[in-house]
């Protein structure tokens, strides 16, 4: 990722309205060459609207972007020859083989009409469809009908690609894939990903910074580790005991005032739990001692999203 | 204008009719039997029932009879059976000739746009960089291009046909006269592209391709009118009135597609489409 770099995209209070429902309110985001950002939220949460609105799909109600340096919402058809989408359905025509699709949107795309067999068949290799490539989409699988629609993302090989959940449903040997592809585009120079997705491991692993979408609205915005310690300030542990002392361990634990969610979740002699504060970790480990657990191994785990998410989620329930 | 999208848009498109059956069905039936099957019947049977004994022969000279004046003229010198194959195969059928054009352009535009509705593929579509203009014509001309080339196809078959079937009678080569000319060449063009209209108005109201197929099925309302008006005796087709017939579905064809081109644009095409 390139801070000193010109932003890839850069909305003001970018706003979109349907009737009386704002779908995105206010967004005020930068993101920079190189970088793979995560758009978290959950369904409704906004996220295929931005896509639209950032693609010039949609006019915004209020506010505006800039988007390789170009206006969505006047220069939507310039603009879209940079960018590469990969919607939420895989939106094939499954009476088209493989081959057929490709060939094309690469006239959609101008992809100089000399290139476009060599660009095709490098295509289907990599997303190993290369044996399939001349059947008709219909008889494909879920998995490969996805890699095909990454494929004809990546066609005129953009400088910023948006993926609407790029692995849902997909097995995990396929989603993998994806995963290594993202990341070989992030690496491979100036190539920018706008990731949305509802996977918290999945934006965890792969993103530079996160934004947490809640009601067409950026609620957390930053690196994943960062988020987690500003918004997460408890800490989760993992306590290794003996087989013979795990359910007195347990109950030791139990009896701790700050622990909690004390767990043990497979037949090894490890506990997890949760403590409201890394302080308390020394009281912890005095506690266990004065009743006489063995411990053989206590690490703390850094805050997860997903730890991140329900704290976010739990604020909000709060607030009501 | 991208002339290399549209044409990919067009191309894409008829891949995707010849695929399916549901569409091509109709496509290769209708033709076979309205411009060949139909007009060789009718010109085996209309001068034989003139010879089976009881017909009503006083029935037909009266078909005849009230055809208006100048149609009269037209036919006059030669004999019952001869004036009727021609007023048959040259008027009767001329208005169900416009059945190919219609029919063949609407079936395309609902598979292309209910169609594109039902399957969910026009997400991608929105993505790319085609303007919405480029995006509406390629799909226009993936309808219409079809349309015209079996309408063509099928005049030429239905001239074939006719002139072959109808020789024992006719003794000569009596189709296509002046009206059939201005029929295909200037009112078939603009049937087809009415049949879009309607398809695309139709396309934007229900969800699925049977829904749009069936519903736009009304568009042959008006060929039913004129089949009757001219059974009746109350006009036929002259070369005037098809031209001025050519003029009113002109007229249509661009208020539909006018319509079309202001609701076929992205914002809309996520609300509607």
């Amino acid at each position: 990722m390139n801070r000193n770099a010109s932003p890839v995209i850069v909305t003001e209070g970018l706003t979109r309205r349907f009737g009386a429902l704002t779908a995105v309110d206010s967004l005020n985001l930068t993101v920079y060459p190189g970088e793979v950002l995560g758009f978290l939220g959950h369904n409704g949460a906004g996220k295929t609207t931005t896509v639209r609105l950032l693609n010039g799909v949609l006019t915004p109600s209020a506010g505006k972007a800039r988007v390789l340096g170009l206006d969505p919402a006047t220069e939507g058809a310039t603009l879209r020859r940079r960018t590469g989408v990969l919607t939420e359905t895989p939106s094939l025509d499954e009476r088209l083989t493989a081959r057929e699709q490709l060939q094309i949107y690469a006239d959609f795309y101008d992809v100089p009409p000399q290139s476009v067999g060599t660009r095709v068949d490098e295509l289907l290799e990599i997303f190993q469809l290369a044996d399939r490539g001349d059947e008709r989409v219909s008889t494909y699988s879920r998995g490969m009908k996805q890699r095909l629609a990454l494929a004809r993302a990546l066609l005129h090989r953009p400088e910023l690609l948006f993926l609407d959940e790029p692995t849902a449903g997909l097995d995990p040997v396929s989603a993998r894939q994806v995963h290594t592809l993202i990341r070989e585009q992030s690496r491979s120079g100036d190539h920018t990903v706008f990731l949305c997705t509802h996977n918290l491991e999945e934006a965890q692993r792969l993103c530079h910074r996160v934004a947490v979408l809640e009601r067409g609205r950026i609620v957390a915005l930053g690196a994943p580790t960062e988020l987690g310690r500003n918004l997460w300030k408890g800490v989760r542990l993992e306590v290794e005991t003996s087989p013979e002392a795990v359910t007195s361990a347990c109950a030791a634990l139990q009896q701790f005032a700050s622990a909690r969610e004390v767990t043990q979740p497979d037949e090894r002699p490890i506990l997890t739990l949760a403590l409201s504060d890394r302080k308390e970790i020394p009281r912890l480990v005095a506690h266990l001692a004065a009743a006489e657990i063995p411990i053989y191994r206590l690490t703390p785990r850094e805050p997860t999203l997903e730890d991140v998410y329900f704290a976010l989620h739990e604020r909000k329930e709060e607030s009501r | 204008m991208n002339r290399r999208a549209v044409r990919a848009v067009v191309r894409r498109d008829l891949l995707s009719v010849t695929r399916s059956k549901g569409v091509m069905i109709p496509l290769i039936l209708v033709p076979l039997i309205l411009m060949i099957v139909l007009p060789t019947v009718v010109a085996f049977a209309t001068p034989a029932s003139a010879h089976i004994p009881g017909a009503n022969l006083a029935g037909m000279e009266q078909l005849l009879e009230q055809t208006p004046p100048a149609l009269k003229a037209q036919l006059a010198g030669d004999t019952l059976e001869q004036q009727l194959v021609a007023y048959m195969l040259l008027y009767m059928f001329a208005p169900l000739f416009l059945v190919m054009p219609l029919m063949v352009s609407t079936v395309i535009a609902a598979d292309s746009f209910a169609g594109e509705k039902e399957r969910k593929t026009l997400e991608a579509l929105i993505y790319t960089p085609t303007t919405d203009l480029e995006l509406f014509l390629g799909k226009l001309l993936s309808a219409w291009l079809p349309a015209m080339a079996i309408s063509l196809l099928s005049f030429a078959l239905y001239g074939v046909t006719a002139n072959l079937a109808a020789w024992p009678i006719m003794q000569r080569i009596f189709f296509p006269n002046a009206m059939w000319l201005v029929l295909v060449f200037w009112v078939t063009p603009a049937a087809a592209a009415a049949g879009i209209g309607a398809a695309v108005l139709i396309s934007s109201r229900v969800n699925t391709f049977q829904e749009a197929y069936q519903i736009s099925g009304v568009v042959v309302v008006p060929i039913v009118a004129l089949v009757i008006v001219q059974a009746l005796g109350v006009l036929y087709l002259s070369v005037a009135l098809t031209a001025f017939l050519g003029l009113i579905i002109w007229m249509a064809a661009a208020a539909l597609l006018g319509w079309g081109v202001r609701t076929f644009r992205r914002s809309e095409i996520i609300a509607r489409w």
